[in-house]
């Protein structure tokens, strides 16, 4: 559905982008991530035409955005940084405004303007002025904007900034809705919400895409041990001669200890070995009661920090 | 082109800048009239026209302030040149817009000879040329406040540079004339106010009519090239 190669940003003598490839398939919700400044929004307004790129190729459905930009922009719509909206104007008159904007055919305006109102829940605010919606709303009015044109692909700069847990979760669910129908890029720069929203996800960092893979696989490919963190009762240079014993452990290590020789450990095991059974029946075996017990899975957000860091950076 | 049209003359008549702006042209061309006309018996009307004249000097600087600096200031923007829609269809849609409030004064203006018609009815022929010179200069002064509404963000400096620009376009061809040659040929390019003179004397030539329309061209050409422009160049 998307095409990008080799694709390059310079203004001036800095970089904003360079040498991006990746490709977008029908129906995927692309995660685009990375700290701020990183050349997301960049590579967005790329993508749907708002800025040339310096070098590379960007086609969507097949068509370039530099030889074809009118057969692109029609099936693209762009949710900018900071959602622009017309304050003045009641919601459907803004979304009226953009179908004559988006070359939508008369006849059918009517009709499509109330379906995507029904569909991003916006019909009963339909003839509020803008300005006095509240943040979700206004960035409803955006994403109903973007649907304006039934286009295939929309790309969704940061659409859930500024907006309070309870709105984030419904835009969340929204995306995931509208992903049945059409191909999503969405940037973000919070981990979470691409975890839970998008099928493959693209870091970026300093204008270079540093992973691109299923958030699964990128937790997986980055664990080279697993971890458990469980809390035992008894003493201290005792439990932990047992439990290196066992099969597979390789590392313990003291967590925090509570008083009366409660103490909660974290034990690094070999990626392949489940050793909660063993570490059971070692510990019931030699008298000392587990409490507590837990995996600890690497999160998306280590993987991120990993991955964007620089080591020189944690240095200074 | 039609989308944008609509819009901007919705805004422009949603807000009070239209009606204020109209207001304010219609009242001072109204003394002008009565002190210059009814007052003094004159059935002559190129000293109003003549004045109407210095009136839109300062008042398209505030109708094109806002035209495509607006909405570089909010970010719609992205949306216009993201949208399918031309760019030149775009900048098209927003020139109409000023130039229809602008048309709206001029209907309203109609009045004056209305009532020297009452009187005498000798004012008809030299009236089309003083109109069609009023609505050449407007659109030219218009298309070329949108020109620089297109170079920056900001409404002030916005009306604030198309004033003086206009200001000078009005007293240059004295200034240019003392410089000669060639230099005074460039600048004599730009004395729309001095062709206008002209029109209001009777003299109707059809090189001054290409030339008004080739000003207007030029300077929309230039604000689509603007746009193009900082798209490249920045982002």
């Amino acid at each position: 559905m998307i095409e990008i190669q080799n694709l390059s940003k310079s203004y001036g003598k800095i970089k904003a982008l360079n040498n991006l490839n990746f490709v977008v398939g029908k129906g995927e919700i692309l995660g685009f991530l990375g700290p701020n400044g990183a050349g997301k929004s960049t590579t967005m307004n790329i993508i749907t035409g708002y800025i040339p790129s310096t070098e590379g190729t960007v086609k969507v459905c097949g068509f370039d955005i530099l030889e074809n930009p009118r057969e692109v922009k029609k099936r693209i719509g762009y949710l900018p940084e900071h959602t622009p909206l017309y304050s003045n104007m009641t919601v459907i008159e803004f979304l009226k405004f953009i179908s004559d904007l988006k070359l939508v055919e008369r006849s059918k305006k009517k009709n499509h303007i109330y379906d995507i109102m029904e569909l991003v829940n916006l019909a009963d605010v339909r003839g509020r002025l803008i300005k006095n919606l509240s943040n979700g709303y206004k960035q409803r009015v955006g994403i109903a904007q973007a649907l304006v044109g039934n286009p295939d692909v929309l790309v969704l700069d940061e659409p859930t900034v500024g907006l309070d847990p309870k709105q984030i979760i419904g835009i969340r669910n929204l995306i995931k809705d509208l992903g049945k129908k059409h191909t999503i890029i969405l940037s973000s720069h919070i981990l979470p919400e691409v975890s839970a929203v998008c099928d493959r996800v693209v870091i970026i960092n300093k204008g270079e895409i540093v992973a691109v893979d299923t958030p699964a696989n990128l937790s997986k490919g980055f664990r080279n041990c697993s971890k458990l963190q469980i809390t035992i009762s008894g003493k201290r240079s005792l439990v932990e001669k047992t439990i290196l014993n066992i099969n597979g452990i390789t590392d313990i290590s003291v967590d925090s200890v509570a008083d009366n020789e409660v103490i909660k450990y974290i034990i690094e095991s070999s990626k392949d070995i489940d050793v909660r059974e063993s570490l059971f029946f070692a510990m019931a075996k030699a008298g000392y009661p587990i409490l507590e017990s837990k995996p600890l899975n690497i999160s998306l957000e280590d993987i991120y920090m990993q991955l964007v860091t620089d080591e020189k950076e944690v240095i200074s | 082109m039609y989308a944008i049209l609509k819009n901007e003359l919705k805004s422009y008549f949603d807000s009070t800048i239209a009606y204020i702006v109209i207001g304010l042209f219609i009242f001072l061309t109204s003394v002008y009239f009565f002190l210059g006309n009814i007052y003094n018996q004159s059935s002559d009307l190129s000293s109003l026209f003549e004045t109407m004249g210095t009136i839109l000097l300062f008042i398209v600087p505030i109708l094109t302030s806002r035209s495509i600096s607006e909405d570089r200031k909010n970010g719609m923007e992205v949306l216009l040149i993201t949208s399918p829609s031309k760019l030149s269809d775009i900048v098209l849609g927003k020139y109409l817009a000023v130039l229809s409030v602008f048309f709206v004064m001029v209907i309203i203006t109609f009045i004056y000879p209305m009532i020297l018609l009452l009187f005498s009815e000798q004012i008809i022929i030299p009236l089309i040329g003083e109109y069609l010179g009023l609505i050449l200069l407007g659109a030219s002064m218009i298309s070329f406040g949108v020109f620089v509404s297109s170079l920056t963000e900001n409404q002030v400096v916005s009306s604030i540079v198309s004033f003086v620009g206009l200001l000078f376009m009005m007293i240059i061809q004295p200034i240019s004339n003392s410089f000669g040659g060639t230099i005074s040929k460039v600048l004599n390019w730009f004395s729309i106010f001095s062709r206008y003179d002209d029109l209001n004397r009777g003299i109707l030539g059809t090189n001054t009519i290409i030339y008004y329309l080739s000003f207007i061209s030029v300077f929309l050409f230039l604000t689509i090239s603007a746009i193009e422009k900082r798209r490249w160049s920045k982002g």
